[in-house]
């Protein structure tokens, strides 16, 4: 039980990553070269802090009092999923002391091959929650953005939602990009036949990642994609089957939402 | 046993035997742990007073800060006639009182130094008074001129370089809260007699220094008390005899405050703790029928806003060091009892619902004593204000009570008393972040390049080694606290003598505790100073002269504000440490000394006094407030740097550790139920660790960005946000602070 984690940051008062306050893990590591990713840092696979499981389960856990009945810890990435072995270690700690679990992922690494999915259900058994991302229902239009296909993505959502277990489904909705009338239908239509989707949810496209794209050097591939209005964003929920609660005036400023994406 | 007929009703035989509010309060105050839903909103007089009083405030801006200010008549509780709102709404004031004649005019208050008063009359175009001038400076004597009479050379030297900093030395010291609920509870008679049968027994045998000086005292407050009830006479009040219903008790009790507010000009100027005490009238007059719930909102708002109204002539040079006209008028709500009954009631509701009654506010300061054992919807009431309008903070009861028990109000922003029975000194800041800085060069001014310190043999060595720096930073602090203490016993002494607090000291009890509040500033940048000094390579870069006046910092190092150990634990060694040194010293009238890690907003001018740290902080940058870890410090979020200020002993920093954050709404949750449960679920948290003091704001960078270019919108005129233990309107500060506002904003990163 000595599998190392790599790292790439933490958050401690994360509250939008899954239910209540929640002490949020970024893994480093992603395979997806998703056009409109705001964490480009976090793609490569072979750098990041590196953490046994118990050691970091000590370090995070010192924010139980901050969790109450709702919250706990939310690993994210990079892409989570590339490091389960380490994760579940670090989940099974987790439950141990009664801490809801949740793992926000895009599925890309999944897969049915039996092996894996062995590993899975390892995994699926201390995971409280699963947050997953669905970029396109259309494969060839998921490729483009993404570089991959999804097919393995809508897999995951069918096995988990096959086993019971709880997920929230979100979308990032950029503007003439991913949030064609078809589109969010088909999204509509995938959610309604899985059995376990507690949650849906609009993450609107914003450009706060962009100074990182120039940090690293790298081309930006959506220079002219701009952030959704407050309509687009309300007509896409309204395709979702999405209602939300009271919203109050405060002022406006980035949302970390998409942090995980 | 006394007893009143205005007693009806009430339960208790403690308090009636002596002066003793809190056993009336803890007799007969009935605790609430419904919901919000029972408030009542805004009665038309209510609007139309506080209409006319924001565009009184619009004037003032547009004057430049200042509405109108006397020259010609020295403050007193009788110097004014009574003054309202608006002549022609006057019969809608259903609380009624001004420092001055007329609203928001400053009064002349020299006592605390004639130069200060007047400057304030200058600054603003108005020409001070030669005869007033003759007075205070050829007849009569100011606590100012007193203090720079008897200051030594030393003293001066640290004062101008600002190594000691902030001292209530030209102006009035404030902090003393008085009991002003006595006022209501047994009318001025009952308490002019009980100061007799003090002043009776005080001295009889030995008339030693300490003896006359309190039967000279004692007069003056008996002379403030019959003051007071000349003052309220002249309003049409008759404030001899207890208060009968709940009008008159929140009357009186503001009559109290007024009292204090026309006499000093004290940094801060707190009101305390009144709502579960005014509460209880309030039931009284419901039970019998005769106040219904939109007459108690009206009373409680009206009471507000004249908390709103309170000014003081001041500086530029003040202003620069508490920006945004504070004044401190800190009402507290909430805790929680000695017997564990929550002392939440109807009336801290109504004071909070103030907020959107009549929008957002700097002033008075609202302060939640805060618990996790409150009842839950009074928490999330308090959360739902916080996220609406960014203008109340939160201090932790469950540390606050076992030391001051369940009857002590805040009297500053985040320092507590315990109420009616205790007064503080008002010491202010000596800044350590500095005095590594004298240590690392032998006590020589980084900034100014002269001997300040004691010329110790100073660094000279091109990288610094931690047990070197260690040394010579005790030395230079054991130098610091000395000179610190003494130059506080000083100021101290002189404020007693020519500047005596007689109307608040008149309402609280003549056997009375006194603390010697003394000051933290600079407290991340010597924590990750020494950090770096320790866990990395810091290179002194010296100037021709081999001053050291910047260092270069090679490798990582922990910084407090991560939740991590091996910096945190250099805060609360530093902390112990001052502490350690500051008791070891005399403090004046056998003063209990306690500390404090709570900067307000001179943290930018310390910070422009103070020279390159270790840390990499530059030159003549703003420290970072308070307790608040430096910025770009906190690379973990919000919770870990709350982790690493909660754990610095309150114990050890009685007088109060204050730490200010800002929440971006977004990241607080998806809509305004989840923001409210996820907001008490930080404090509950942060609370139940021991942390001692939370700020909250919650708005986004860019609202602050566009109104500190846009200041003339609407919309920012109430702007209030919280900086380190009070809360300002963020149009009235200055440019430099409100780029340090923004640069410490939002805890929502990336």
């Amino acid at each position: 039980m000595s599998t190392k984690g790599f790292i790439h940051s933490f958050e401690s008062f994360a509250l939008v990553d899954g239910p209540g306050v929640r002490y949020c893990v970024f893994l480093q590591g992603c395979k997806m070269r998703c056009k409109y990713c705001h964490n480009p840092e976090t793609w490569a696979c072979d750098c990041g802090e590196e953490w046994t499981a118990e050691d970091l389960f000590k370090k995070v856990f010192r924010y139980k009092n901050y969790w109450g009945k709702d919250g706990g810890i939310t690993v994210s990435g990079g892409e989570a999923l590339l490091q389960l072995d380490f994760v579940t270690e670090f989940f099974r700690l987790a439950k141990a002391k009664g801490v809801h679990t949740t793992l926000d992922t895009s599925a890309n690494p999944f897969s049915m091959d039996p092996e894996y999915l062995a590993r899975f259900d390892q995994l699926m058994e201390v995971t409280d929650l699963f947050m997953l991302d669905i970029k396109e229902m259309d494969d060839e239009k998921h490729k483009a953005l993404t570089g991959h296909s999804n097919a393995n993505i809508l897999a995951m959502a069918q096995y988990l939602s096959d086993h019971g277990k709880e997920m929230w489904i979100r979308h990032v909705l950029v503007p003439d990009l991913t949030d064609d009338e078809k589109g969010l239908q088909d999204l509509a239509a995938f959610v309604r036949s899985l059995k376990t989707v507690s949650r849906v949810e609009i993450l609107p496209y914003h450009t706060l990642g962009l100074f990182k794209w120039e940090n690293l050097g790298i081309d930006y591939p959506l220079k002219d994609a701009r952030v959704p209005t407050e309509d687009e964003v309300k007509r896409a929920e309204a395709i979702l089957g999405i209602e939300k609660g009271e919203t109050v005036q405060t002022a406006d400023c980035d949302s970390d939402a998409l942090k995980g994406c | 046993m006394v007893n009143f007929e205005q007693w009806d009703g009430f339960e208790g035989r403690l308090w009636k035997e002596e002066i003793n509010v809190r056993d009336f309060i803890q007799n007969n105050y009935t605790p609430y742990d419904g919901d919000e839903k029972f408030l009542a909103p805004a009665t038309e007089a209510t609007d139309k007073l506080w209409g006319a009083l924001q565009k009184l405030q619009k004037e003032e801006r547009a004057k430049g800060g200042v509405l109108d200010m006397d020259t010609d008549i020295v403050a007193s509780l009788t110097s004014h006639g009574p003054g309202y709102i608006d002549e022609s709404l006057k019969d809608l004031e259903k609380v009624v009182g001004l420092q001055t004649d007329k609203p928001l005019k400053r009064a002349f208050m020299p006592y605390g130094g004639i130069q200060m008063a007047e400057k304030s009359l200058t600054e603003y175009g108005y020409t001070p008074n030669p005869e007033l001038h003759k007075i205070f400076t050829v007849y009569h004597k100011t606590h100012n001129q007193a203090v720079f009479d008897a200051y030594t050379p030393e003293m001066r030297a640290a004062r101008k370089n600002k190594i000691i900093t902030g001292l209530p030395d030209t102006y009035g010291r404030g902090r003393i809260v008085g009991d002003y609920r006595r006022v209501a509870l047994y009318g001025i008679d009952h308490l002019i007699e009980c100061k007799e049968a003090d002043k009776a027994v005080c001295g009889s045998g030995s008339m030693k220094g300490e003896v006359i000086r309190l039967r000279e005292e004692l007069q003056e407050q008996i002379n403030a008390l019959k003051g007071m009830k000349e003052m309220a006479a002249l309003y049409g009040f008759d404030i001899s005899k207890p208060a009968t219903n709940a009008r008159e008790a929140v009357q009186w009790t503001y009559f109290g405050y007024l009292a204090a507010i026309k006499t000093q000009n004290g940094a801060a100027m707190s009101i305390g703790r009144v709502c579960t005490f005014l509460d209880i009238y309030i039931e009284r007059d419901m039970a019998k029928g005769i106040l219904s719930e939109t007459e108690a909102q009206e009373l409680i708002d009206h009471m507000v806003l004249k908390f709103r109204m309170v000014k003081f002539a001041r500086c530029e040079s003040y202003n620069q060091l508490f920006s945004g006209d504070p004044v401190w008028a800190t009402i507290d709500l909430a805790g929680i009892g000695v017997d564990g009954r929550s002392m939440v009631t109807k009336t801290d509701y109504r004071v909070l619902h103030t907020l959107e009654n009549m929008g957002p506010s700097p002033e008075p300061n609202i302060t939640v004593l805060y618990s996790s054992a409150l009842p839950e919807a009074f928490k999330k009431y308090a959360a739902y204000i916080s996220i609406t309008t960014s203008s109340i903070q939160y201090e932790n009861d469950d540390v606050m009570k076992p030391i001051w028990g369940d009857d002590y109000a805040i009297c500053c922003c985040v320092s507590a008393t315990q109420t009616g029975k205790e007064m503080q000194f008002f010491g202010a800041r000596a800044n350590l972040a500095k005095c590594l800085l004298y240590a690392i060069n032998g006590g020589v001014d980084e900034k100014n390049k002269v001997q300040v310190g004691p010329k110790y043999q100073p660094i000279t060595s091109e990288y610094l080694d931690y047990d070197e720096v260690m040394d010579k930073y005790d030395a230079m602090l054991d130098w610091l606290a000395d000179i610190y203490v003494n130059t506080l016993n000083l100021i101290q002494y002189m404020h007693d003598k020519y500047y005596y607090e007689a109307a608040q000291m008149a309402l609280i009890d003549t056997d009375v505790r006194r603390t010697f509040a003394t000051g933290i500033a600079g407290f991340s940048h010597v924590i990750d100073s020494l950090s770096a000094i320790k866990y990395a390579k810091v290179q002194v870069i010296r100037d021709e002269n081999g001053l050291a006046v910047d260092y270069k910092i090679d490798g990582d190092f922990p910084r407090y504000g991560n939740d991590d150990d091996r910096a945190d634990e250099i805060g609360v060694w530093l902390l112990r440490t001052f502490l350690a040194k500051i008791k070891k010293h005399h403090t004046y009238r056998r003063s209990e000394p306690t500390t404090s890690i709570l900067t307000i907003t001179s943290n930018v001018v310390y910070g422009k006094a103070t020279g390159a740290m270790p840390d990499g902080r530059p030159a003549g940058a703003p420290l970072s407030p308070g307790a608040n870890p430096a910025y770009g410090a906190e690379t973990n979020g919000l919770l870990a740097s709350l982790n690493s200020v909660a754990k610095i002993p309150y114990e050890w920093a009685l007088d109060g550790i204050s730490n200010t954050q800002t929440i971006n709404p977004d990241a607080l949750g998806h809509d305004v139920e989840e923001q409210k449960k996820n907001l008490v679920q930080a404090m509950d948290g942060y609370f139940n660790q021991g942390a001692h003091h939370l700020n909250v704001n919650v708005f986004g960078i860019d609202k602050l960005k566009d109104a500190m270019e846009h200041p003339e919108k609407e919309e920012y005129a109430n702007f209030t946000i919280r900086v380190s233990g009070y809360a300002v309107k963020f149009i009235d500060l200055t440019r430099e602070q409100q780029l340090d506002v923004i640069s410490r904003t939002c805890h929502a990163s990336l």
